[in-house]
């Protein structure tokens, strides 16, 4: 694994002067992806969202590896077909560099529309990296709420209202969806753990296969935070159990954070303004529902790598 | 050159094995094409060096052949009705990002009611995406179309759809002569693609946000581009005559010389037509027909030219705009004609919609129909929906 002095010499992937907000996680995340991936030739596709939004602008672009944008719900389907060519072209002697393919999206575009296109791009193998930055809803068109977005989160589209707290729906479990079609390889990260998402990225471009990284990507305007609090939210997420870093691969999981004292989750709810009303009174069971849902993942996410574990 | 049997879809397929793309990504969407299957028969057999993706929708079959041509690869795909509708964001993005993917298409009508059978209401939805458009009227020309179709393609950077009217000719067999393997890649060459996602040396950013202050010159860029592939088409057509012997062009007219009405039209009904045309003139009646092959962009000039020598003109039209004022080629070939000093008359049969067969005879009534039309010199029915029950 390279450390994080080797890190800090490579050519940046992603580099400064776009327009994300102070404090994005995603564009971190972009990032720590591209510098790990570094050492070998990238090639990438974005999905309409956030971070194609704030890096692309023309005649401006961040990015200093070969990008494709094609639409919101595609990137994986894109990158399939720039995987495809670079398989036949590499046959015909016209390409001689090994290179590998990281496919990014957003939740909207990961969780929801493109879920079909990355289910097929797994199924059929592609050998790529898919790395969604889930800032848990739609923060490029206004905050509306994503399945990704979890339980009573206030989003512009399930707004915190005199008669209903937010979201009604617990968030989608995508990484188990994924881990479903036997990928060669799927992770959860945060940024916060910069050096576990580095591992990660690692392992999963010298799988063989498709692989996945679910990275928690904290948003401050869609959150409601300070810009200064992006990495702490990152880890307390983490540390509540609210987003558990754990990897899967050949059928068995591996949790790679276990807290000895988890955080209570009103410690990572506290900070956020899209869970404010939570803690209106008379809203206490909400907060009690959530802890309870979020102690009986982590409970059978420890039992699947009891079960899974040689 | 060799006589063979196919059926459309199986000339097609023959083309696209000759043509030997780098990627072909589809999907069999109901109502799906045949052409893909025989096509992956071909990938089976190692007869191709194609990458075939078999995607999960045509939205990613699409999106697929999108990145593979950014990648720099020779792309081509198929489908038909309800999957060119689903790919229809994607049209507009190939277009726009220049890609040369050309898609061999079998036209049939869009749900609801969901039917399978031809009609042209599918292309005819997608005409401002930006695409080339071909309609064929026989399995030769089918082969013959796809062929000249990717390399104007690849010269313009403007991707092309080749239609052929689906049962009529996708799954009639047909007599057809095929050129030689060496021949068609002879004649459309190395593919050199302007660009490439997997060029390492010089890194950029494919489809960018392109806001306010550049995206009118880009569009302006693209429409003039878009302007310039009848000259090419034309070149290429010629081209592909001195090899074949065969020879398309844009507009085709049949016995118009000394013609006082015409009908103009499209695809197999222009084959029909023809055989109408030689019973009529054996009786001496002055009718001519006139087919539109290229649909996008329009051989503006020529249309006008070949339409204003006539008295009057039946368009007839395999698809509806819902303007309630007829169909596409309808709308259209009126504008064209507007500044005209010399005009015809022109009226609108809409035909054929979800498969509705068109006999020998309903188009002979239309001839019969237009000469009335001459002789009184003006119109008294615009837009006709021929041979429905309860209109007529």
């Amino acid at each position: 694994m390279a450390t994080l002095k080797e890190l800090s010499k490579r050519k940046e992937g992603l580099v400064g002067g776009h327009r994300a907000c102070a404090g994005c996680a995603a564009s971190a995340t972009i990032r720590q992806v591209l510098l790990a991936a570094g050492d070998k030739p990238t090639v990438a596709g974005i999905a309409t969202g956030c971070m194609e939004v704030v890096t692309t602008i023309f005649p401006y672009t961040a990015w200093n590896v070969n990008l494709v944008h094609n639409a919101f719900e595609n990137s994986a389907a894109t990158v399939s077909g720039i995987e495809a060519a670079y398989k036949v072209l590499k046959r015909k002697g016209k390409i001689k560099d090994d290179i590998q393919f990281i496919a990014f999206g957003g939740d909207g575009g990961t969780y929801d529309i493109g879920l079909q296109a990355l289910s097929g791009a797994i199924e059929r193998r592609h050998k790529m990296l898919y790395v969604c930055y889930d800032n848990e809803a739609y923060m490029n068109t206004g905050y509306q709420r994503s399945s990704a977005t979890p339980y009573c989160a206030h989003t512009t589209t399930s707004p915190a209202g005199t008669k209903i707290p937010g979201k009604a729906q617990w968030r989608k479990d995508l990484t188990e969806i994924v881990i479903a079609h036997d990928p060669a390889y799927a992770a959860q990260a945060t940024p916060g753990y910069y050096m576990d998402l580095i591992r990660k990225v690692e392992k999963a471009l010298t799988a063989d296969g498709p692989s996945f990284i679910n990275v928690l990507s904290p948003c401050v305007p869609g959150w409601g935070y300070p810009s200064d609090q992006t990495v702490n939210i990152s880890k307390l997420a983490v540390e509540t159990l609210f987003w558990p870093l754990y990897e899967w691969q050949d059928g068995s999981y591996k949790i790679n954070m276990k807290p000895r004292e988890p955080k209570p989750l009103v410690d990572f709810l506290k900070l956020q303004a899209r869970f404010r009303h939570l803690f209106k009174s008379g809203n206490e069971h909400l907060v009690e529902e959530f802890q309870a849902e979020v102690n009986r993942r982590w409970e059978a996410l420890l039992r699947k790598e009891q079960a899974t574990s040689a | 050159m060799k006589t063979v049997a196919k059926t459309g879809n199986e000339a097609m397929a023959f083309a696209m094995k000759q043509i030997n793309p780098d990627v072909v990504a589809a999907y069999p969407i109901t109502p799906a094409t045949e052409v893909v299957q025989i096509f992956s028969q071909y990938v089976a057999d190692g007869e191709v060096d194609t990458e075939f993706v078999a995607v999960e929708s045509e939205h990613s079959a699409l999106s697929a052949c999108v990145g593979a041509s950014i990648a720099g690869g020779r792309v081509m795909t198929s489908t038909s009705s309800q999957g060119l509708a689903l790919m229809h964001e994607i049209l507009y993005i190939a277009a726009g990002n220049r890609l040369p993917i050309v898609i061999a298409l079998v036209n049939r009508s869009l749900s609801a009611p969901i039917n399978i059978h031809c009609d042209h209401s599918d292309t005819m939805g997608s005409r401002e995406a930006g695409w080339m458009q071909l309609y064929c009227a026989n399995s030769q020309e089918a082969y013959d179309s796809l062929i000249i179709a990717l390399k104007v393609a690849e010269q313009t950077a403007v991707p092309a759809i080749v239609s052929t009217d689906a049962f009529i000719i996708s799954h009639a067999m047909e007599r057809l002569e095929v050129l030689e393997d060496s021949d068609v890649q002879n004649f459309i060459g190395e593919y050199e693609p302007r660009f490439s996602a997997l060029d390492l040396e010089n890194p950029k950013t494919y489809g960018p946000l392109d806001l306010q202050d550049y995206f009118f010159e880009h569009k302006r860029a693209q429409i003039d581009d878009f302007s310039k592939v009848l000259e090419t088409y034309e070149k290429v057509a010629k081209e592909y005559a001195e090899l074949s012997g065969r020879y398309y062009p844009a507009l085709e007219e049949y016995k118009t010389e000394d013609a006082d009405v015409a009908i103009f039209t499209a695809g197999s009904t222009a084959d029909t037509a023809k055989e109408v045309v030689d019973e009529l003139r054996e009786q001496g009646r002055k009718v001519g027909l006139v087919r539109m092959r290229m649909w996008r962009p329009l051989p503006v000039e020529q249309i006008k030219k070949a339409l204003t020598k006539f008295k009057a003109v039946a368009v007839m039209d395999r698809s509806d705009t819902m303007a309630d004022f007829g169909g596409p080629v309808f709308l259209e070939t009126r504008g064209m004609l507007y500044d005209s000093e010399e005009k015809p008359l022109i009226t609108d049969y809409v035909y054929g919609l979800g498969g509705r067969n068109i006999k020998l005879t309903d188009i002979a009534r239309v001839y019969d129909d237009i000469e009335q039309v001459t002789k009184a010199g003006k119109i008294e029915k615009l837009i006709t929906y021929l041979g429905v029950r309860g209109e007529e």
